[in-house]
């Protein structure tokens, strides 16, 4: 059986989305900006797209800019930001210690050129809290950005909380909601969300596009110059099939949301009380405010990577935080910032459904992840330890 | 699966010389937990011959075809062989490692040589210090 649990990552396209996105690579394929009736015609599918993204967002059309994806988003929405607040002279911008590194290398950037970053803990109950963005708003914030869903753990912020704290405060808020769009409601009027980045291949749309929404009258910054598009903000020809099908998948998953939600979240649930079944094990995340579709936990004793291919080989894929699996030396930095720490930060696993994954599935996934778990237990000698008492247990 | 060769995934997923050996002469444990990879290796030995060897890894996938495979190579070999072993030779009988993966072959080479250096130790036979790994200072994990 061959199960696909790495919807984090990627989704597979939609039929939906793939049907709409066809007439558009060789019926009506003409430039948006020319001027002939082919070219009208091209414009007017794009206005339809954007007009459908903006009704799944709750604002208007004129406030979508379409991208490359949720990293251009993400940084066109930070650089515009932190350039209107330099002009203001403020220089100080809030986010969270387990943002995607669209935003955190971003920050990074705009650190190296004198701006001051705080990113807020996130280990009391892998979240942050509307408080804690509260008490850290000084006089020369010039933005709050913070992930609306996690991609790793799966934790769900308290958006509309966090953008009334921030619209009190009269700063920008942006979110990088590449997790949660079409999988959790979005009003960006009634959560007060200035910015907000969405990428189309994370609810069954495809890959290389995205949308930035910008609230009316803050302003943008160029990341890509050379023409006109988008209001004159993000030049280049239109990806006319590539936003037609973000479109056409945003609304499917927008319509479909709530009986997604109530599927994913039950083979969710099954799962995560499955998994928790393996001793010295600890679930990742947020355990009530979390994406439906998300599970993650940490395993003593083993290595991710070695977990991922044994899994691999017995027809699940998923993904980890490793080490092994990143790179580098050290684990994931969402999971070392919700406390865990490096030995149990490299044995972690990710798990992520959707609705085209089935109770079969979730049965096999626990049918063969206690089994993988077991054989590499039993070939490490830091499980020996742990069992021999020369080790203490940390989960 | 393209990450690595078959022949990593055939020592992967079925580990030769897996387990303990109770009484061993020589025990060798490299790494630590907070880099991700831990070998150890247990060697029998008898008239300078390896006659038996075991080991248990905790790391990624190429760390335990690794182990697997330079567990072979010493087997039934004699002390000197097994000196002889470079990490180079491991990764080359895996028919190659990920260039980020070599150190996994490190980790091999460093835990046999831990073993056999804890044999001399503890049969008290004299040997050349500068044969063997520094994995207090290695950059592996203290970089």
């Amino acid at each position: 059986m061959q199960v696909y649990a790495d919807n984090a990552a990627t989704t597979k396209m939609s039929g939906l989305a793939i049907e709409a996105m066809i007439p558009y690579f060789d019926k009506i394929y003409a430039n948006p900006s020319s001027l002939h009736t082919a070219g009208q015609e091209a414009k007017e599918v794009l206005d339809a797209a954007r007009e459908t993204v903006a009704k799944c967002l709750g604002c208007q059309a004129r406030e979508i800019y379409f991208t490359s994806g949720g990293s251009e988003a993400d940084n066109q929405a930070i650089l515009s930001a932190a350039r209107y607040g330099a002009r203001k002279g403020k220089k100080h911008i809030i986010s969270t210690a387990f943002e995607h590194h669209a935003v955190l290398h971003t920050l990074q950037k705009l650190e190296k050129e004198g701006f001051e970053v705080t990113l807020l803990d996130v280990s009391q109950g892998h979240n942050v809290t509307a408080q804690q963005v509260k008490d850290a708003i000084r006089e020369d914030t010039c933005l709050v950005t913070t992930m609306y869903a996690n991609n790793e753990i799966g934790s769900v912020l308290p958006i509309a909380e966090i953008g009334a704290v921030c619209k009190e405060a009269g700063v920008p808020f942006h979110t990088d909601a590449v997790q949660a769009a079409g999988h959790l409601h979005i009003d960006v009027q009634a959560q007060n969300i200035d910015m907000l980045s969405l990428s189309g291949h994370k609810f069954h749309g495809p890959k290389g596009v995205g949308a930035l929404y910008v609230r009316r009258g803050l302003p943008l910054v160029n990341l890509i110059e050379g023409g006109a598009q988008e209001r004159g903000k993000r030049a280049g020809t239109e990806n006319i099939p590539g936003i037609v099908g973000l479109a056409a998948a945003l609304e499917d998953a927008c319509t479909h949301m709530a009986e997604n939600t109530a599927k994913v979240t039950a083979l969710r649930d099954k799962l995560i009380a499955g998994l928790s079944q393996i001793p010295h094990s600890a679930l990742n995340g947020d355990s009530v405010n979390r994406l439906p579709g998300n599970v993650s936990f940490c395993f003593e004793g083993i290595e991710g990577e070695s977990l991922l291919l044994l899994l691999d080989a017995k027809g699940v894929c998923a993904s980890s935080g490793s080490a092994c699996t990143s790179g580098s030396l050290d684990p994931s930095h969402v999971l070392l910032a919700i406390g865990r720490v490096h030995d149990v930060a490299h044995g972690s696993l990710r798990l992520s459904l959707c609705h085209y994954n089935t109770e079969e599935e979730v049965d096999h996934i626990l049918q063969v992840v206690p089994e993988v778990v077991q054989l590499l237990r039993n070939m490490s000698p830091v499980w020996r330890d742990l069992q021999t008492g020369k080790r203490e247990y940390i989960l | 699966m393209a990450l690595y060769s078959e022949i990593v995934m055939d020592h992967f997923t079925n580990p030769r010389n897996v387990g303990v050996i109770e009484n061993a002469d020589g025990v060798g444990e490299v790494g630590n937990a907070k880099c991700g990879d831990i070998m150890k290796i247990y060697l029998k030995i008898e008239n300078d011959i390896i006659v038996d060897v075991k080991f248990e890894t905790f790391g990624c996938g190429s760390a335990i075809a690794s182990s697997s495979m330079a567990t072979e190579m010493i087997k039934g070999k004699s002390i000197a062989d097994a000196m002889a072993l470079t990490n180079k030779a491991v990764a080359e009988a895996l028919q190659g490692l990920p260039a980020h993966k070599m150190h996994c072959s490190v980790l091999a080479e460093e835990a046999i040589k831990s073993a056999l250096k804890n044999y001399y130790d503890k049969n008290g036979i004299p040997y050349d210090k500068t044969q063997f790994p520094d994995c207090e200072n290695c950059a592996h994990c203290h970089n």
